[in-house]
């Protein structure tokens, strides 16, 4: 009886799995034309699951112990059984591997069983809680199933009872996990998923690449919509990757907007994408809405605009772009790209930037910097320091990207000690002056890209007048702007953040300095720096070559938390329970840290905002300048020949 | 061709780095146009239609905006006043003061005097028009209010009481049309003539304050103006009234 059953049952399941999977597909085809590589991609996606992704996922442990059971026994479970049960092909030693993978897929599913007896907040409920069964029922079932074949029990064993007890096995197990893989059950994420790493928009962070970089507008393609207002206006590819979210809530415990209260839940967003894709109302979400909005009030479909239908504006705006949901994600999803292409129709078609927002990108139209400040200005933080332009200078070793911060007054001190730093050094380097534009960081993160490709523009034109071997500057955004976001008009540099080009000097000998001696120091990474460029360790060695030995917070390196200046955060200014800036200095607080090291304007802004008494915050540059030995080491030439160059 | 609403716009300066841009209080004007008038709202401009600041009006959502074209320093004012009057036009706006040329302000009293309309100075918001009449806010030192009625057709200047301007956005701005109509060029005489030289910032009288506490101080920045040597006269005729002004004005050497 079993024998005609299993068949049926599993190729049905099959041929359904076959007709959801076209339907999905369809689903995501509604998004804009994408350029990817459809082939290499299905041909590199098996190494970039089980590598790369495996990296991420294998930062927990349990979890990613228990998802290679669990996976690589379904897989395994899935193949052979459609050999053994369903094209009937009982060889014994078919039959022996299938018990293998269906008991290893038994264990794995025990630890996911487990897992949700008691989940964590941040894991989805709903459909999810029915998971671990249904990876029970499969596995046992097929196991069961199994034993005749590998002739472990006789043929017609256990009668009618089991066999229809096996039959309901059977059945829930294959609607689940090959039906529900395509018909939206929480399988889908590894259908979605598979395809979704072969077809990833950022390619270039598999095996072990980097790709944080803001994809430009074509600004002169007038068909093509200004940004993403519609669900069909993400490319396809976009669309697939919401899709392939399983909705574990890493992103939800990294993100510094839903800690402070604000109206944002990155896991939440994705769904909401995923709603929009497939039309309907966000009701049936089962995890933690965004703070302060019940879930069920919005719904939307792929021709409806989504803010105001399914997502509100706030929501968007609540982002920092600190890129912690990114770096969390097993699924690797680009959270950050998604929030930023809306804002970026909210910016220049609706002329709905927020608060400050719009203010602020006047400001950068008409005098090249956010705070509106005369564009003469820019030096006068300068006036005493006699620093060389570049353009009275034919070149230069080390061209100095100054950065908006010349116009705030905590930054100039700052900046200065980052001359005293080059002087010292006997660096040859130079200043740009009042030719130096905003680099467009936070245009572009309001979504402006407009003014961003206009300031860009200008300054590589500028940049371009000149020789330089690097751009060394003491603000991570322009840093990142400049080195990865540049490149797509044309502007490539080498690029380097001044503790970066600091810790090269003292590598060198080239700076003589003093033990710190002004107390216990923790080091507070800048997103920008850390996440999005990938350099920890070079704060951290000029900081030891200081003698300060870092006190260092839980949440530091790649899972370091945000200050709340990033993404234009601060001059949208979304309200929330708490300030980010305030929870930031609690894990400071924390360390028992006198001072806190920083790297970045933002940084040092937002965390001095908060209200004493608290630690001291010290830019790196300060506390190298403060070490140094004067006098300058004469024995250095001025003109020291350029080291080699270091990426 | 009737055109209901009218917002007369200028090349603004920003006050900072001298760029061009959209003047401040024309952008309020357009402003309170659209939320007046919506779609219906028609911008015009007397100048260069080429300019790229023009945009940022467009950038606030409107479709159109015209522009007589006039070469730099031409008088813009008998072509505005042919234009509106031929257009049949019932509401100017305009900013009070423009931020580039002359920016003497002078524009909205010399095209309402010549249109032969009334001018409310500082309107904060239209409240409503009906049967022909508009009932409107002035906007008064200190945020106070004055409501006012006023018969249509009537022009009225903005200043910073009157609603924000709206953001300008990148896309309404790159997609909409500037519609350009050549109009007989008039040579402003005073801008021939005469010779531009920068203003000076005119001597302010030190206000000195003998103040204890902090409370006085307090107290006297905020005090209001008071007149003094003024009188307030009641229950008069308008000749009597219009009398006591006149004296008031010889006195005041305004009148000679």
């Amino acid at each position: 009886m079993l024998n005609i059953i299993l068949p049926v049952l599993l190729f049905a399941a099959l041929g359904l799995a076959v007709i959801g999977a076209v339907r999905r597909m369809h689903m995501w085809r509604r998004g804009r034309p994408a350029r990817v590589d459809l082939l290499a991609g299905l041909l590199a996606m098996p190494r970039r699951y089980m590598v790369d992704l495996h990296h991420v996922v294998a930062r927990d442990k349990y979890m990613a112990n228990t998802h290679v059971a669990t996976a690589g026994g379904f897989v395994l479970a899935a193949l052979l059984a459609i050999l053994v049960h369903g094209l009937g092909l009982h060889n014994r030693i078919l039959g022996y591997a299938l018990l293998v993978a269906t008991a290893l897929m038994f264990v794995g599913a025990l630890f996911v069983f487990k897992r949700r007896l008691n989940p964590p907040a941040r894991l989805s409920k709903g459909p999810w809680m029915r998971l671990p069964k249904s990876l029970l029922a499969f596995s046992l079932s097929f196991f069961i199933l199994t034993l005749p074949v590998a002739g472990l029990l006789p043929q017609d064993f256990g009668g009618w009872l089991l066999a229809t007890l096996l039959g309901v096995g059977v059945l829930w197990g294959v609607a689940e996990l090959f039906f529900g893989m395509t018909w939206g059950g929480p399988m889908k994420h590894a259908f979605a998923g598979a395809l979704h790493l072969a077809w990833h928009r950022r390619a270039e962070r598999f095996g072990g690449g980097r790709s944080t970089g803001l994809m430009p507008l074509d600004l002169d393609d007038r068909s093509a919509p200004l940004g993403v207002e519609k669900p069909k206006d993400f490319t396809w590819n976009q669309l697939l990757g919401f899709d392939a979210c399983v909705q574990c809530g890493k992103c939800e415990a990294a993100c510094p907007a839903y800690a402070a209260g604000q109206p944002l839940n990155p896991k939440k967003l994705i769904q909401d994408m995923v709603v929009g894709l497939a039309g309907g109302t966000d009701a049936h979400f089962a995890g933690s809405p965004y703070p302060g909005k019940p879930v069920g009030e919005h719904g939307g479909n792929p021709h409806q605009p989504i803010v105001d239908g399914l997502v509100d504006a706030d929501t968007l705006w609540s982002c920092t772009t600190c890129r912690a949901c990114v770096e969390e994600c097993p699924m690797m999803i680009e959270h950050v790209d998604a929030i930023v292409d809306m804002r970026r129709f909210l910016t220049l078609e609706k002329g709905a930037t927020p608060n400050n927002g719009a203010q602020v990108l006047d400001n950068l139209i008409a005098t090249d910097n956010p705070g509106g400040f005369a564009p003469g200005g820019r030096m006068n933080w300068a006036a005493d320091l006699n620093l060389d332009l570049m353009r009275d200078k034919p070149s230069a070793d080390v061209l100095f990207w100054v950065g908006d911060g010349a116009f705030d007054m905590r930054n100039q001190r700052t900046l200065r000690a980052f001359v005293k730093v080059l002087k010292a050094a006997g660096v040859d380097f130079a200043v740009l002056g009042l030719e130096e534009r905003d680099s467009g960081d936070v245009a572009r993160r309001l979504g402006d890209e407009a003014t961003f490709q206009a300031l860009a523009r200008r300054n590589i034109r500028t940049l371009g007048q000149y020789r330089f071997k690097r751009i060394v500057t003491c603000d991570p955004h322009s840093f990142h702007v400049l080195k990865n976001e540049y490149g797509a008009f044309g502007g490539e540099y080498m690029v380097q953040h001044h503790s970066t080009y600091m810790a090269e000097l003292i590598d060198q000998g080239a700076l003589a300095l003093n033990a710190d001696t002004g107390g216990s120091v923790t080091y507070h990474d800048p997103c920008y720096l850390g996440r999005y460029n990938g350099e920890y360790e070079a704060p951290r060695a000029v900081l030891r070559a200081l003698g300060i030995e870092v006190k260092e917070m839980q949440r530091s390196g790649f899972r370091s938390r945000c200050c709340g200046g990033g993404g234009g955060a601060p001059i949208t200014d979304i309200p929330g329970k708490q300030r980010i800036p305030d929870m930031r200095m609690d894990d400071i607080r924390e360390t028992g840290a006198e001072r806190v090291a920083v790297g970045c304007p933002q940084c040092t802004a937002m965390l001095e905002g908060v209200v004493e008494p608290r630690p001291l915050i010290k830019d790196i540059a300060e506390l190298v300048a403060e070490a140094l030995i004067e006098p300058i080491v004469p024995a250095k030439a001025p003109s020291r020949a350029a080291p080699e160059v270091m990426v | 061709m009737t055109i209901a609403t009218v917002a007369l716009v200028s090349i603004g300066a920003h006050p900072a780095s001298g760029r061009a841009r959209r003047a401040e209080q024309d952008a309020r004007a357009v402003e309170l146009g659209l939320q007046l008038a919506g779609d219906n709202l028609h911008v015009l401009h007397a100048g260069n239609p080429h300019e790229p600041a023009l945009r940022a009006y467009l950038g606030m959502g409107l479709e159109e905006l015209h522009v007589l074209e006039q070469a730099h320093g031409a008088d813009a004012l008998p072509v505005l006043r042919d234009y509106i009057r031929e257009a049949g036009v019932q509401v100017v706006l305009a900013g009070s003061q423009a931020e580039t040329g002359e920016g003497s302000g002078m524009l909205p009293y010399l095209l309402a005097e010549q249109l032969g309309w009334p001018l409310v100075v500082g309107v904060a918001q239209v409240e409503s028009i009906h049967n022909g009449v508009a009932l409107v806010l002035q906007g008064l030192p200190r945020g106070q209010r004055r409501r006012l009625k006023v018969r249509l057709p009537f022009m009225a200047t903005v200043d910073n009481a009157a609603p924000k301007a709206r953001q300008s956005a990148y896309g309404p701005a790159t997609r909409g049309v500037v519609d350009a109509e050549v109009v007989e060029v008039i040579v402003d005489e005073l801008s021939t003539v005469g010779v531009f030289q920068p203003a000076r910032p005119r001597p302010k009288r030190l206000k000195v304050i003998r103040a204890k506490s902090a409370a006085d101080r307090m107290k006297a920045a905020t005090a209001k103006a008071t007149g003094g040597s003024g009188q307030i006269l009641k229950g008069l005729s308008s000749e009597e009234g219009a009398q006591a002004i006149l004296k008031l004005l010889i006195e005041e050497g305004v009148v000679r």
